[in-house]
């Protein structure tokens, strides 16, 4: 990446913030930076783009407290990094970011939680995205198959087109961490929906038994709660393709979430929830309605299952009659499933039964 | 039938001492070789010991253990007490129940005069090996040396061998013998076993020369004698029958009234005819004429008449201060965070005798935090090692509820965990141990009672401290934002903008707005150095009173700059300290010259004249300090702080609200 406009904007940006801080000192305040709450209580619906957004709640994050103190501090050491690195011509991934404040001082970061955290609050209150600041994800290694063909800018600038279901192995093709324009282009597509799945071992099965030829799908792999690079692919795919996107997941509540951050944005992003989510997107399952109705091997649920499905409750995100339904019902059960458990029927159960019944009643295959 | 009753008495034989010894090992304490060995030096370095305060003397002993081969140890205790005369040496070492103990009421190591003689016993049933005694009167030029056996059949000494020989000791005794034991490190060692010696004697000096050859030396802490203990007759509440029996046929007296109150303490001749009138035995009848019947009878009365509790100057405890100074003479090197003052109990009474209950409580700093906390043990000045379950002490401290006073505990009750030891000592004319080898008290209700009671008082003391550092822990926060990371942001933001670092004297008064007193005390070069910081955060200069609790006579005046404005009972200092600006630091510093380090660790720091609120780290002066004029000064309240905007939410940094999600 070449130091470009949106970089310069960055420096701006993040000068600004500094020159706050430091025109609060200099006039005798509490340093302070105001942050929209990171909360479900903060997240409203966007009807303009369908998916949640923060709302106008504002926190303090002020040194009158140890903590918020720590905070600013980082924030000052974490500007001066992005600075040096967008001046240097140098990128960072954010655990290389982590590392680097073991030489901060007061400043280190203890968790790299806590530094991912702080690169998203930079995002916030400037409007530029983290590659802005030149800080990237790990590769996560969710992957893709299907009938899709990529052209995609190699690491020696070339352009490659594959096709993720010719071009690939049994692994698929891998979502690297940029899938902006300027690294990636769908030329071609010849599927007629998108099936996003949680767990490797479900990917695997519907490989195995040609799912992806037999239903024209373009099978996706999540791997637990999607990085934003997948949920980005995913939308893109959606818009660009005009492909229908569906969900399948565990049924426990943690599941419920992976679909929400994918279809309504994530409470922790949600200022790109108009770049990350997919509003259209809809849940396949599993449900506690079909615990019920397929009859699966279920485990109990675990007093943090129970716990989560209480906060659901009043996440606004779920408050529609089928998710009241469903997450009161596996209350009332007090049971959950793994999307595996379809196995109990045999292999080719989930591919022949299963989801041409849940997708024939959703409308999405006919 | 009389041929069978022949057969009978060949196997009726007398049963020796030694089969006895052999069947009661284990409460003589020789059960195993790793104790036996223990239970050899312990014998004598209890009569050592016990030999030294008889006389008066500093003790200073020396323990040497040599190993001979596999299992047999040579152990070698040589104390500095006054000697034992020429025709008594046999007896006190080789003659079990001889002693001047038994028949005593005072608070002594050794209680009934098994101890050493057993130790001889155990020795040559093991090795087959005489104990070597050398002991020196001061009146004596010579010391006199014998090899002793003990004649297991009629409990007599054997000498095998004796020597007057040169000694370069004034007085003094030496005891050496060949015992099959195992020498351990680590816990219940005689390492461990000395350093708890060494905690309860701290005007003992203990040289110990173990197998490995590393000498170690517990010096004294303290050059002053524990008070020599009174006998005391036995008081009349505890007495059982026989001893009042035998008590009465050996008396003196001839009448029932006067051996009444010759024999016992609190007994005057009104309580002595008080109780033959209830007992109905004649006042004037002859004490060695007394039936059981009788007998039985005058211990009802006694029951019923009023005598006053035992006299309890018979007792000798350590004290809080060489308690303090034990503790901290054996801890070394390991620095620890607090030490609770000890606690010293009134004397109470259990079946007639006098006991006293001492606690200590040492917590924090370097020691082991994960574990159980550590429990020191003693009886009359003795550490006991074994049989910790059993005892009263331990039972005592399970009963109490620890997590009140900032310990772990579950449940509330058990041996509480946490960086602490426990020290615990029990003083008694008799102390009831549950068995002969002394390891445990006996569960007597009042004496658990009584250490519960010392426990939860010292352990408020540690409660105190630690709400005290809690606070100011609090504050230590907001004075590490103000010291240390906002000149950081400063310093940052100025140089991202390229301007001078701006003047962070606003911001901080704003955060803290107090004004913060820090304290300390260092010793150094036989020094004390006191430094009081008082740091002024707050938006306007301020003037108070400081007051501490210091001897004045040992301040050196040449290091005190600042002169009192008034001293009080030659210890109750004030300064008026007159104008402090804000966000300046003022230090008020001296040094005290001539006092012992331990007499002074912690500074006690008042202030006055000033709104108690806007002070942190010290308290305000309390009203017992009976100063006059005691009034905060008339100054405006300050002008209220800007509090952010309405309604201003902190931002949540505790990032589990927004990671819910995964």
């Amino acid at each position: 990446m070449k130091n470009n406009e949106r970089h310069l904007r960055a420096v701006d940006r993040l000068t600004d913030l500094a020159g706050e801080v430091y025109d609060q000192i200099d006039s005798g305040k509490i340093p302070k930076m105001m942050i929209p709450l990171r909360t479900k209580g903060n997240i409203r619906f966007d009807p303009k783009s369908n998916v949640w957004k923060y709302g106008k709640a504002m926190g303090a994050r002020t040194a009158k407290k140890l903590t918020g103190a720590q905070m600013l501090l980082r924030t000052m050491y974490m500007l001066e990094f992005i600075e040096d690195m967008i001046k240097d011509n140098k990128s960072s991934t954010l655990r290389e970011m982590y590392y680097i404040s073991e030489g901060w001082a007061k400043a280190k970061f203890s968790t790299q939680d806590e530094s991912n955290m702080l690169a998203e609050d930079l995002e916030i209150i400037t409007t530029c995205m983290r590659e802005d600041f030149k800080l990237r994800p790990e590769e996560d290694g969710a992957r893709v198959i299907g009938n899709v063909t990529i052209q995609e800018i190699d690491r020696k600038g070339k352009k490659k087109k594959i096709n993720c279901r010719d071009d690939v192995g049994d692994s698929g093709y891998g979502i690297p961490y940029n899938v902006e324009k300027e690294k990636i282009e769908f030329i071609d597509c010849d599927a007629d929906f998108i099936i996003a799945i949680e767990t490797g071992g479900m990917f695997d099965r519907l490989v195995e038994n040609k799912f992806d030829e037999d239903s024209h799908a373009v099978l996706v792999h999540l791997k637990g709660q999607p990085a934003r690079s997948t949920r980005r692919f995913i939308k893109r795919l959606h818009e660009e393709m005009k492909l229908p996107v569906c969900t399948f997941t565990d049924g426990d509540p943690w599941s419920f979430r992976i679909h929400a951050s994918l279809a309504y944005g994530a409470i922790k992003t949600a200022h790109l929830s108009e770049l990350l989510a997919t509003p259209t997107a809809e849940f396949i399952g599993i449900t506690a309605s079909d615990i019920l109705n397929y009859e699966l091997p279920t485990d109990k649920l675990n007093d943090k299952d129970i716990a989560a499905l209480n906060a659901e409750k009043t996440d606004p995100r779920f408050n529609d009659e089928f998710w009241k339904q469903e997450i009161d019902l596996m209350l009332e059960i007090n049971k959950k499933a793994e999307q595996q458990a379809l196995a109990k029927y045999g292999l080719d159960y989930v591919t022949d039964k299963y989801l041409p019944e849940k997708l024939t009643e959703m409308g999405i295959i006919k | 039938m009389s041929s069978i009753a022949h057969e009978l008495a060949k196997k009726q034989k007398e049963i020796s001492v030694s089969e006895f010894f052999e069947k009661n090992k284990q409460i003589l304490g020789f059960d195993s070789l790793t104790r036996a060995l223990i239970t050899s030096v312990k014998e004598a370095v209890d009569n050592s010991l016990d030999a030294c305060e008889d006389a008066s003397v500093l003790p200073d002993l020396m323990v040497k253990v040599e190993k001979v081969e596999n299992n047999e140890y040579r152990v070698t205790v040589e104390d500095n007490g006054p000697g034992i005369v020429k025709k008594q040496v046999p007896n006190v070492f080789a003659r079990l129940l001889y002693g001047s103990r038994f028949h005593t009421r005072a608070q002594r190591r050794g209680q009934q005069g098994i101890g050493v003689s057993a130790v001889v016993m155990y020795g040559q049933l093991t090795t087959g090996k005489a104990a070597k005694v050398r002991s020196k009167i001061s009146d004596e030029d010579v010391a006199y040396e014998c090899e002793l056996i003990l004649d297991t059949k009629k409990n007599r000494p054997d000498i095998i061998k004796e020597d007057f020989v040169i000694w370069d000791r004034v007085h003094g005794t030496s005891f050496q013998i060949h015992v099959k034991g195992k020498y351990i490190t680590g816990k219940q060692s005689i390492f461990e076993y000395l350093k708890g010696v060494a905690i309860v004697n701290p005007h003992a000096k203990i040289t110990f020369v173990p197998p490995e050859g590393n000498t170690v030396v517990f010096e004294r802490a303290t050059e002053q004698m524990p008070p020599p203990t009174k006998e005391i007759k036995p008081h009349p509440e505890g007495v059982e029958l026989g001893e009042l029996l035998s008590m009465a046929k050996y008396t003196e007296s001839l009448k029932m009234t006067s051996f009444l109150n010759n024999e016992f303490s609190r007994i005057s001749y009104r309580v002595a005819r008080e109780i033959c009138e209830l007992a109905g035995v004649a006042p004037d009848a002859r004490p060695d004429k007394l039936s059981l019947e009788e007998a039985g009878a005058i211990l009802e009365a006694i029951k019923k008449v009023k005598i006053m509790a035992p006299e309890t100057d018979c007792l000798s405890p350590i004290g809080e201060t060489l308690i303090r100074k034990g503790l901290k003479n054996v801890l070394g090197g390991l620095k620890a965070e607090f030490y609770a003052p000890p606690i010293t109990r009134e004397p109470k009474v259990f079946a007639g005798n006098p006991f006293i209950v001492e606690v200590g409580i040492v917590y924090g700093g370097e020691l082991c935090k994960e574990e159980p906390v550590q429990i020191l043990r003693f009886a009359n000045r003795v550490p006991l090692m074994y049989q910790q379950g059993a005892c009263a002490i331990t039972q005592a401290i399970e009963a109490v509820d620890w997590r009140r006073y900032g310990l772990e505990q579950r449940g509330g009750q058990g041996i509480p965990f946490g960086p602490a030891i426990v020290l615990v000592h029990v003083a008694s004319t008799k102390i009831p141990f549950t068995s002969e080898s002394k390891e445990a008290v006996a569960n007597i209700p009042e004496i658990k009672e009584e250490i519960e009671l010392a426990l939860k008082h010292c352990a408020r003391r540690l409660k105190t401290h630690l709400n005290k550092a809690a606070k100011k822990g609090k504050a230590k926060v907001k004075f590490e934002i103000v010291q240390d990371i906002i000149p950081m942001i400063a310093e940052k933001s100025a140089k991202i903008v390229g301007k001078p670092v701006p003047d962070i004297a606003g911001t901080i008064t704003k955060i803290m707005n107090v004004v913060w007193i820090d304290d300390s005390v260092t010793f150094e070069k036989k020094k004390h150095h006191i430094s009081v910081k008082i740091f002024n955060y707050t938006p306007k200069s301020k003037a108070l009173h400081l007051h501490m609790l210091v001897p004045y006579d040992k301040i050196d005046q040449k290091s005190l700059e600042v002169k009192p404005i008034e001293i009080r009972e030659g210890n109750k200092i004030t300064w008026d300290l007159k104008r402090i600006s804000s966000t300046e630091v003022y230090e008020l510093a001296f040094d005290l010259v001539g006092v012992p380090q331990e007499q002074y660790d912690d500074n006690e720091v008042y202030v006055s004249h000033i709104d108690p609120a806007s002070v942190i780290g010290v308290e305000v002066l309390p009203g017992d300090w009976d100063l006059e004029h005691l009034k905060i000064t008339e100054e405006g309240p300050d002008e209220p702080l800007e509090e952010g905007e309405e309604g201003e939410v902190d931002y949540d940094e505790s990032a589990e609200v927004v990671k819910n999600e995964e």
